[in-house]
């Protein structure tokens, strides 16, 4: 089919664009910048605000919005007129008319739409002496304020629950002036990606109630980093003034997040201010409190512990957060020690790792956008891939994917078929034929916690192969890893080595004296007080202190992912960066350097590399998927055969909140308040709303 | 003969003794007897910093950060949150004074008033340290000046 595209003039200048266009974009696309309030490129369009204003040829009386006006061929624009610059500023009046003269409290000011505008088109005296409109507040939970007489009626928060959030919660009451943009019936905003809100308003009416009045615009650095809270890795925006991070925002990354994030991602920055550690501790044997010590006195404890210690009878953890650099430097340190026994999957699990495909989210998240049939089998998107399940919302609402679950049924933001709870349900379904083109699975990683992992994997694989999800040109085989360390802890082979034990097996081992040493990087994932034997030397390295520190004998302190330049590979098998922004707090210092340093203590021979840099080299070296960063190589599809028994038990969802899934949001109070207004997001809700 | 006459008889020298005498008899005096005594200053005089407060005893300052981002010598430092009836307040108002050139755009960038350069010019100390002012210090300078702070802004 040949392309159609529509040629017409703005400003002097012609341009093609596809049908469909609006003026605004194509204006946008030239470079052109055109004021609006309501549009977004995201959401749809209601054209209300009247700041878009254009002059069109033939059309003398009156301009016209240009956000809804679609390009006809041989349409003649004028963006820069007498005309249309005096109809904008007449918008601008009205506009500020009742808007309130509050720039030096709000929050926006420094970032608001309105402020830089009214630079360009306000004027600076009004002709409204009448007594100003003041609108009520509003209580919309713990992480939304409000300040609603700022309020200029864009709609872009009702679009954006709705379109985007699938939480359509917010709606616009009454009439003419007395509009307002509320609930209706007093309650929470109810959706994981609430605090987008405080990104699209366009003026201050909705704010960050964490970082209420703590911060300016201005004052921030800014970092641009990547997120640790889920597999996704969201694109973010990390802010920071002086060694604290102040506020954390999306950046514009179609393939993985678009332009927004869920609410843990930003609002759980706080807790990296709260219960870290910042020195090294030594476990007291006699009193059995920990003791500050230097890291000289640490590492000679460690050192004199692990002298009597066989190397098999030593064991590695590696948590959801860490980054590659650590696992592949305890890697190193591990097998120079002769240890086979290390394992990067905390929670458990068991699946095949042999070949990358098999544990790749391999249609990309980007590929929802193609799918047109979706199959979720034993997850809850919403709450382990909250950026994900927005994606599937917006396919489901734009283009109707179906789609299908099979397990325990979830409170997600679209309707699904449920289809079953069992294995044996998976089989039924694979008989049925889907006409789908492109269907696709999405598989979550909770399934692999089953005793039956591996059958059930090669089962899923069976499956896969019959439903027509693995074609020549589609891979529709979706695994939805949870941690943010995991693909690339199974890419680096941070897994049981040679006769090493795997994660049930250390944990058993620390019971019955298999295991007489365990370093814990960065493991809290699980509760190590009651489940690691009480004879065993522990070792956690870790930011916060959460489960690990409590139990181990000595704690090494490190960096949290804002404070240090660490890969991490996402779901999808992506390798991204993230960066530092801050220092580390006190005696802390980055992952792989501690355990560089620790190796001079344990190894006859340090560890060879002593920057940063010569660790990557060397990591890329072994690994090639780390020389194309940010970018995905494909992997390919082997079918994975297991004739283990399958058990006919259903599919379960282990409970965590996702508000508390990690240290770093069991460290934050906002993250607190919100486990306690909102429960967990996903789960049968339990309603606690604001009177 | 000029230059002779110069010579022999000392005439600047007459002239100069009368100068000096016309104004040690005949003419007021231009100096002033400081500390005792202090020349006039104006209403716009850049001197000691102080932040003020509204007359039922609210501070002014709103913590909305202008001054600490126009300070040309970063001499300011400001923390801020929500006080206890959710007003936005600063918890922490530094200033330098050993970084201050007095240039006075801290208080023209105030919308409220609230950060001022008043009068007074005595304020040398024996260590930096005593010219590190916090908050409180600020403020018991503006409770101090307030009178003639409050003056100065009436005159504009």
């Amino acid at each position: 089919m040949p392309e159609i595209t529509i040629k017409l003039t703005i400003d002097d200048m012609e341009i093609e664009v596809d049908p469909g266009t609006s003026v605004l974009q194509a204006a946008e696309q030239m470079g052109i910048e055109i004021p609006r309030f309501c549009y977004h490129d995201k959401l749809s369009v209601s054209g209300n605000c009247r700041m878009c204003l254009v002059e069109l040829e033939g059309h003398p009386a009156e301009p016209v919005a240009s956000c809804c006006l679609a390009c006809e061929e041989g349409m003649v624009v004028k963006t820069n007129t007498e005309m249309v610059n005096k109809e904008r500023r007449g918008v601008m009046e009205l506009m500020l008319a009742n808007h309130p003269l509050d720039c030096p409290i709000c929050d926006q000011a420094g970032e608001c739409d309105l402020q830089d505008q009214a630079f360009a088109y306000g004027s600076d005296r009004t002709r409204f002496h009448e007594n100003k409109l003041a609108v009520p507040e509003k209580n919309f939970g713990p992480l939304i304020g409000t300040a609603m007489t700022r309020c200029i009626n864009c709609t872009r928060c009702i679009r954006f629950l709705g379109e985007i959030a699938g939480a359509p919660a917010l709606g616009q009451i009454n009439r003419g002036e007395d509009t307002e943009i509320g609930t209706y019936v007093y309650q929470n905003i109810k959706s994981e990606l609430s605090g987008n809100l405080i990104d699209i308003c366009p003026v201050g009416a909705l704010t960050s109630k964490p970082y209420k009045f703590r911060a300016r615009k201005w004052e921030f650095k800014r970092t641009e980093s990547i997120d640790i809270h889920d597999a996704l890795g969201c694109n973010i925006r990390i802010d920071s003034r002086g060694r604290e991070v102040m506020r954390i925002l999306p950046r514009l990354n179609e393939d993985i997040n678009e332009s927004w994030i869920d609410d843990r991602v930003r609002f759980s920055c706080d807790g990296l201010k709260y219960l870290r550690l910042d020195r090294p501790y030594i476990r007291n044997e006699s009193s059995g409190k920990l003791k500050e010590a230097s890291w000289e006195e640490a590492f000679n404890v460690i050192t004199a512990k692990l002298k009597d210690v066989k190397a098999s009878e030593i064991a590695a953890l590696a948590g959801n957060m860490v980054d590659i650099e650590a696992m592949s430097a305890m890697k190193d340190l591990m097998l120079a020690l002769g240890c086979p026994n290390i394992d990067c999957r905390t929670d458990g699990s068991q699946m095949n790792t042999a070949d990358r495909a098999s544990y790749l989210f391999n249609s990309t998240i980007a590929g929802i956008d193609k799918t047109d049939a979706i199959v979720l089998i034993g997850t809850n998107p919403r709450r382990d891939a909250t950026m994900l399940n927005a994606r599937i919302f917006r396919n489901w609402r734009e283009r109707g994917v179906p789609v299908y679950l099979i397990g325990q049924p979830a409170n997600l933001t679209y309707p699904y078929e449920h289809i079953g709870t069992s294995p044996k349900d998976i089989e039924d379904f694979a008989k049925k034929k889907l006409k789908a083109k492109k269907p696709m699975m999405i598989i979550g990683a909770d399934i692999f916690l089953r005793e039956d992992a591996l059958a059930i994997h090669a089962l899923l694989h069976r499956t896969a192969e019959k439903l027509g999800v693995v074609k020549d040109d589609w891979n529709g085989f979706n695994i939805l890893h949870k941690a943010a360390s995991r693909v690339g802890g199974l890419d680096i082979g941070f897994l049981p080595q040679k006769d090493g034990k795997s994660f049930n097996e250390i944990i058993a081992g620390t019971k019955d004296g298999g295991i007489k040493a365990l370093f814990l990087l960065g493991a809290d994932e699980f509760n190590a007080r009651v489940n690691i034997g009480w004879q065993t030397f522990v070792i956690y390295q870790g930011h916060h202190g959460d489960y690990g520190a409590k139990r181990a004998d000595v704690v090494l302190p490190s960096a949290a992912y804002t404070e240090k330049n660490g890969w991490y590979v996402n779901t999808e098998g992506r390798p991204q960066i993230a960066r530092k922004a801050v220092s580390p707090p006190g005696q802390a210092r980055e992952d792989w350097a501690i355990i560089r340093a620790l190796s001079e203590y344990l190894l006859s021979a340090p560890l060879p590399y002593n920057t940063l840099g010569e660790l990557r080299s060397r990591i890329k070296k072994e690994w090639p998927i780390f020389k194309n960063m940010f970018l995905i190589t494909p992997a390919k599809w082997s079918l994975y055969k297991n004739k283990g028994k399958i058990l006919e038990d259903d599919f379960v969802l282990p409970s965590h909140n996702y508000y508390l899934n990690d240290a770093i949001c069991r460290a934050s109070p906002t993250m607190g308040e919100c486990a306690k207004s909102f429960g967990d997001a996903g789960i049968e809700q339990k309603e606690k709303d604001a009177a | 003969m000029d230059k002779i006459v110069r010579i022999f008889f000392p005439t600047e020298l007459l002239k100069g003794f009368s100068l000096t005498l016309k104004y040690f008899l005949f003419k007021p005096r231009v100096t002033i007897n400081y500390p005792y005594e202090k020349g006039p200053v104006s209403h716009r005089f850049r001197g000691e910093h102080a932040l003020r407060r509204y007359p039922n005893g609210e501070e002014r300052c709103i913590a909305c950060k202008l001054c600490e981002a126009i300070c040309p010598a970063q001499a300011i430092t400001i923390e801020a949150e929500p006080d206890k009836v959710g007003a936005r307040r600063t918890t922490r108002y530094d200033i330098d004074m050993t970084k201050c050139i007095f240039c006075g755009l801290c208080q023209e960038a105030c919308p409220v008033d609230a950060i001022v350069e008043g009068a007074n010019f005595e304020f040398a100390k024996e260590t930096r340290e005593e010219l590190f002012y916090n908050k409180q210090k600020l403020l018991e300078n503006g409770d101090k000046w307030e009178a003639q702070l409050a003056a100065n802004m009436e005159q504009g």
